[in-house]
Order: C-alpha cells, then sequence, then structure tokens
C-alpha cells in the first residue's frame, strides 16, 4: 500500500466515523423528541 | 452464477456515498412519498413529530431493502450497464457490509415504528421489507416473468403503512392506494424493460419482453394501464379526494392509456423510453393532487 493509499484510506474512515457519529447523535435527539411527545410535552 | 464479486478495493474501503447508493434513494423517494399521502389522507390527527418518525421508518425501511437486494443482486448487477457501477459490483464494499447494513437498517425502522407509532404499521413495514426481500428478489426475480407483478405488493405497501401509523389499521382507501400502485407497476416495470431486454437477458432475469416476446408485453401493459382506471378514481369514489382530482385522474390515466397505445404500435425503443418516464410522473402527480385537494379542501363526494 503506498503512502497515497494510506492517505485515502484514513480521510475515508474519517468521513465513515462522522458519518456514524452523526447517525448516533441524531437517534439521540430522535427517541429524546419521541419520549417528549409521547408524554405528552407539547 | 452466486456466489461472485469483484475483487474488493481494500486500498480505500467504501465512502460515504456508497452507503447511501446503497439506500437506493432515487426509489426511496417515490416510496417514501406514497407512504406520506398513505398517512395524511388518513382520518384522525397525528402529531407532527411522530408523523415525521413514521415517514422516516419508511424511508429507513426502504434503504434497508434496497440494501439487502443489491447485496443479493451483486452478481447479476454486475452484468448489466444500469447497475454495473453499484458498489458491490464494483468492488467498493464487501459484500458481507452490505447486508449486514441492510439488516440493521431494517431492524431499526421496524423497532422505531413499534415504539413510537403502532404494531401494526411496524408488522406491516416488516411485512414489507420480507416481501420484497424474500418473495420478490430470492423467490420470484430469477424465476418467472410474473416477478415485478407479484413483487409488486411490496412497492404498493407503503400507503397502507403510512395509514396504519395514523390509524392503527388498514382503511378501504388505503387499499386503494394499494391497488393503485400494484396495477402501475407492471406497465411502469415493462416500458423499462422493452428497451433494456439485452441487459436482462445477459442477467438471465426472466422479464416479460424477453420471456413472452414485446409485442405480448405491450398488449399486457395496454391492459394494465386500463385496468388503472378505477384504482385511480377510487379515492374519490371513497371519499378521501375530492372531484378536482378526479377528473385529473381521469386525464392522467387517458394519457397513460395513450401512452400504452403508442408502445403497442412503435417497432423501435422511443416510445417505451416516453412511457417509463410518463409512468413515475403519472404516479407522482396523482398522489401529489390528492394531497392537494385535501389541503384545499375541494369538493367531494363527502363534501
Amino acid at each position: 500500500m503506498t503512502m497515497q493509499e494510506t492517505a485515502l484510506d484514513d480521510r475515508q474512515r474519517r468521513a465513515r466515523n462522522y458519518a456514524v457519529m452523526a447517525v448516533l447523535l441524531a437517534l439521540v435527539a430522535l427517541f429524546y423528541v419521541i419520549t417528549l411527545v409521547k408524554m405528552g410535552a407539547f | 452464477m452466486r456466489p461472485l464479486s469483484a475483487p474488493l478495493d481494500a486500498a480505500a474501503g467504501p465512502a460515504v456515498a456508497d452507503y447511501v447508493a446503497l439506500l437506493k434513494p432515487r426509489v426511496m423517494s417515490l416510496v417514501v412519498f406514497t407512504g406520506f399521502v398513505g398517512l395524511y389522507l388518513a382520518p384522525g390527527h397525528l402529531h407532527p413529530v411522530l408523523a415525521s418518525v413514521a415517514v422516516l421508518c419508511i424511508a429507513v425501511a426502504a434503504g434497508a431493502c434496497g440494501a439487502i437486494n443489491m447485496w443479493y443482486d451483486r452478481d447479476i448487477d454486475a452484468l448489466m450497464r444500469r447497475t454495473k457501477d453499484r458498489p458491490l459490483p464494483a468492488g467498493r464494499m464487501a459484500p458481507g457490509e452490505a447486508l449486514g447494513f441492510g439488516c440493521v437498517l431494517a431492524g431499526a425502522s421496524v423497532m422505531v415504528m413499534a415504539l413510537a407509532l403502532n404494531v401494526a404499521a411496524a408488522a406491516l413495514l416488516a411485512l414489507t421489507i420480507g416481501f420484497y426481500v424474500f418473495v420478490y428478489t430470492v423467490w420470484l426475480k430469477r424465476r418467472t416473468p410474473q416477478n415485478i407483478v407479484i413483487g409488486g405488493a411490496a412497492g404498493a405497501l407503503p400507503p397502507i403503512v403510512g395509514w396504519a401509523a395514523a390509524t392503527g389499521d388498514v382503511g378501504l382507501p388505503a387499499l386503494a392506494l394499494f391497488a393503485l400502485i400494484f396495477f402501475w407497476t407492471p406497465p411502469h416495470f415493462w416500458a423499462l424493460a422493452l428497451y433494456r431486454a439485452g441487459d436482462y437477458e445477459r442477467a438471465g432475469v426472466p422479464m416479460m419482453p424477453n420471456v413472452a416476446g414485446p409485442a405480448e408485453t405491450k398488449r399486457q401493459m395496454l391492459i394494465y394501464t386500463l385496468v388503472l382506471w378505477p384504482c385511480a378514481l377510487a379515492p374519490t369514489l371513497l371519499g378521501v379526494a375530492g372531484w378536482v382530482y378526479g377528473a385529473a385522474a381521469l386525464v392522467l390515466s387517458a394519457a397513460f392509456t395513450a401512452c400504452a397505445v403508442r408502445v403497442l404500435y412503435d417497432p423501435g425503443e422511443r416510445a417505451a423510453r416516453q412511457m417509463f418516464g410518463f409512468s413515475i410522473l403519472y404516479l407522482f402527480l396523482l398522489f401529489a393532487l390528492m394531497v392537494i385537494d385535501r389541503v384545499a379542501g375541494l369538493p367531494g363526494l363527502q363534501g
């Protein structure tokens, strides 16, 4: 594996990790809002 | 023919865009829209947040179906021009990764639907995913030219899921929306199959033009467009849409039938290509008009 390939690999892995983080944070927010609505907060 | 996958391009691994491609975003958009309309037309009031969650679940489930379908069909996808650049046949992603991604999304969408909305909607969503994966993709697609006719039920279920999310049961108008998409699917797919017959032939998928020939396919397409007339008019007759929608449904159905007649007499591909394009517009406009009719409070049988 060349240096360039390693750099590309790192970039793509970072992008995937950020995407997973965004999805997890969105899920936390989603469950929080669903709970509030189910409890009749709105 | 299976198992087959291109050697994995291990240098880079899959990009985020490859995961998005697994979800078949274009197919998803029509599924989401029809699911939303089913939910919107249903009687009663659903909190906007919960309605959004229901639509999100339908979208994620549709994406899950796309991912699992791409995992199973990776061998034939590599043989067709239209699909050979997908993440698996192109070697940008390992097959197991796509399968895992699809299964997680499928499970999550059903679970959230059950927790946030109701069990009936979640069960129907699970049925939709199961039907698409096991009945259409695994069982029918490679075995019979009726593949997309019977398999079309999976694509027709989202409005019922949306309706059930709002009401907890399945009403007659929801079944009318199901019938509309169900009978729209064959002429829609066969229009595509008429000018992509070579692709399907190479992949060994028994689409109607390859098995019964173009003439018989065109004849059946015309019949399906005629069956669509009462289906398109049903929302008005059942009182969930007004007469403005009803009139537009008749005009659009006449135009769709005219497309099928043109295809019948066109020995080339041009009419089939146009019919495929119009078929998407036809379904989109019908569902959009049902919503507009409701929003504007236009007169119907019950108003």
